[in-house]
């Protein structure tokens, strides 16, 4: 009999029970619609496995928290929304700049600032890619199921413990919030990373001193290891290296390729109906959602219409809209935002015969099956 | 069975939340259909409209919102007069005899059940949801009475086994009549 367990699962839960599966034993946040179902889940679970729960006092100081968590050891994560995301911002550049493996979940609620509360939105998109200053490199996932909740948030602790580096889940109100079937993987059926450790004795440890992969090995902090960290430019030793221009362009040129070097395995796409479409429908998130069912009806009506639904939505998934790009004649790119991802898009299919049509909704409802069906039949 | 769309609305309280997630998990975990359930309420923490969304169906559910349900239960008067409007032309309306003032008849076939006053008399406010689903099920058959009982139970707190059930055969009753 298979172990594996039937459930109709809420977003948030998923998410907060896939952290637990990929060995997260470190949370600290702060409480935020539509973000607080995964930090009252935790409360409750990282106790009963050792881990451990801080409620900060603020968004600042719980991300500062999780990163000095990570830093002891942990993997660490954290949930918020909108505003509470903004206020993470500083220390998110930090946890990049000095490569501390983190996940910060982000549930995407209507905004400029405290907007739409209780409502959803796509707003976050450039805020996940480009909200702390400086020219980091960054790796944002998607969900647009409850299960790919799950799997993503497994993913995403893989990837900031594989890369050294923090890891946006970028969900939002409506799978936050849906509860729907899912069957849950078996402990053991998915992958399971953790960081490299270092194998070299303390006298000739560098923690700087990255592999062949551009991923320097770990050492937990306190455990007799020599180990200086700082936000300034450094050098292998991890002192400061603020006038060296040759360091400075290293560090920062290396901080991008070890995410580059592992795009093909960051990078996640499904292509659904697309084999001999005219019109590609590229989603994600809640909207993937509403394209998948546009697709199946407009399907019926005869057109030959496809969806990409990203899950990786940073680094941006090229490829896959350039493999279309001689085939479809049209992208369509529907969204919960006025065209954030749009100018990417655009951007990657500027030089090809593709029409690249934007279908943007803010009033923090969803944008429906109706909506896309009907701008696919004005596009062709 | 094609895609079928269902709204349990009222205020806070009455359980409707729950009450919805019941129903999609007696769908969901124990006749292995797909269901989802979407709940939306006010900023407020209690009192307020209270909304549950649930959507059940045999193949996977891409778009997951109610936007015409084919059954809506409305146990107030600021439930109907909010969803009544958007039920499917051939869909079906639960309402409450302590809602005054009805729709318009619409293409709708219309049941008026006195839910509140049955929860009330088997122990007050706090079993609503479940004469609901008595009644709601025994109506619509959207899912099988035994599954609903398995995710009833499987639901409530220990030791409230036998009045939820008193409270879920009541609203079976209320319903029967107006078959």
């Amino acid at each position: 009999m298979s172990k594996r367990e039937v459930r109709l699962m809420q977003g948030n839960e998923a998410c907060a029970e896939a952290a637990l599966y990929a060995g997260v034993k470190f949370f600290a946040g702060y409480p935020i619609t539509p973000a607080t179902e995964i930090m009252e889940i935790l409360s409750r679970k990282l106790p009963q496995v050792g881990g451990v729960f801080l409620q900060m006092e603020d968004e600042i100081s719980s991300m500062a928290a999780v990163i000095g968590a990570s830093i002891g050891g942990l993997k660490s994560l954290t949930a918020t929304s909108g505003p509470g995301f903004t206020l993470k911002q500083e220390n998110i550049g930090y946890a990049a700049m000095v490569e501390i493996p983190c996940v910060i979940v982000d549930v995407q609620r209507g905004g400029p600032s405290t907007g739409l509360p209780t409502l959803p939105a796509q707003m976050d998109v450039m805020q996940a890619r480009w909200g702390t200053h400086g020219d980091h490199p960054i790796v944002v996932l998607c969900p647009s199921t409850v299960y790919e909740y799950y799997t993503l948030t497994v993913q995403a602790v893989n990837f900031a413990e594989m890369l050294r580096t923090p890891v946006i889940v970028l969900s939002d109100a409506i799978v936050g919030h849906l509860r729907e079937k899912v069957v849950l993987p078996e402990l053991g059926e998915l992958k399971i990373v953790n960081r490299k450790m270092t194998t070299v004795a303390p006298k000739d440890f560098l923690p700087y001193k990255a592999d062949e992969d551009g991923v320097p090995p770990f050492v937990n902090y306190g455990t007799g290891y020599r180990y200086h960290i700082t936000s300034n430019n450094h050098d292998e030793g991890g002192f400061p290296a603020t006038n060296n221009h040759q360091i400075a362009d290293s560090l920062l040129r290396r901080l991008h390729d070890k995410v580059e070097k592992r795009r093909s395995e960051i990078v996640i796409t499904e292509e659904i109906m697309t084999e001999d479409a005219d019109v590609i429908i590229f989603a994600y998130g809640c909207t993937a959602r509403s394209a998948y069912s546009a697709v199946e009806e407009a399907r019926k009506k005869g057109m030959k219409v496809g969806l990409i639904k990203a899950l990786t939505l940073w680094p941006f998934p090229f490829e896959v809209l350039l493999k279309y790009s001689k085939q479809a004649k049209h992208v369509i790119v529907p969204e919960m935002n006025l065209g954030q991802l749009a100018g990417e898009v655009e951007r990657t299919l500027k030089d090809c015969p593709v029409k690249v049509t934007r279908l943007n909704r803010i009033d923090g409802r969803m944008i429906t099956p109706e909506q896309i069906v009907s701008t696919i039949s004005e596009v062709i | 069975m094609q895609r079928q769309e269902i709204v349990i609305s009222g205020s806070g309280g009455q359980g409707v939340v729950l009450g919805g997630i019941i129903v999609a998990e007696a769908a969901a975990i124990y006749e292995d259909r797909f269901a989802t359930h979407n709940q939306s309420y006010g900023p407020e923490a209690r009192g307020g409209a209270s909304k549950s969304e649930v959507i059940i169906s045999d193949g996977a559910i891409h778009f997951p919102e109610v936007e015409n349900p084919d059954i809506l239960v409305a146990l107030t008067q600021e439930a109907v007069d909010k969803f009544a409007g958007t039920v499917k032309p051939d869909g079906i309306l639960i309402t409450d005899t302590m809602v005054k003032k009805l729709p318009a008849k619409g293409e709708y076939k219309t049941y008026v059940l006195p839910i509140r006053a049955t929860a009330e008399e088997v122990r007050g406010q706090i079993v609503t949801n479940m004469v609901t689903l008595g009644a709601l099920v025994v109506i619509t058959k959207i899912v099988g009475l035994e599954a609903l009982k398995q995710a009833v139970l499987a639901r409530i707190p220990k030791g409230t086994e036998a009045i939820n059930m008193q409270a879920l055969e009541a609203g079976m009753k209320i319903a029967e009549k107006e078959l």
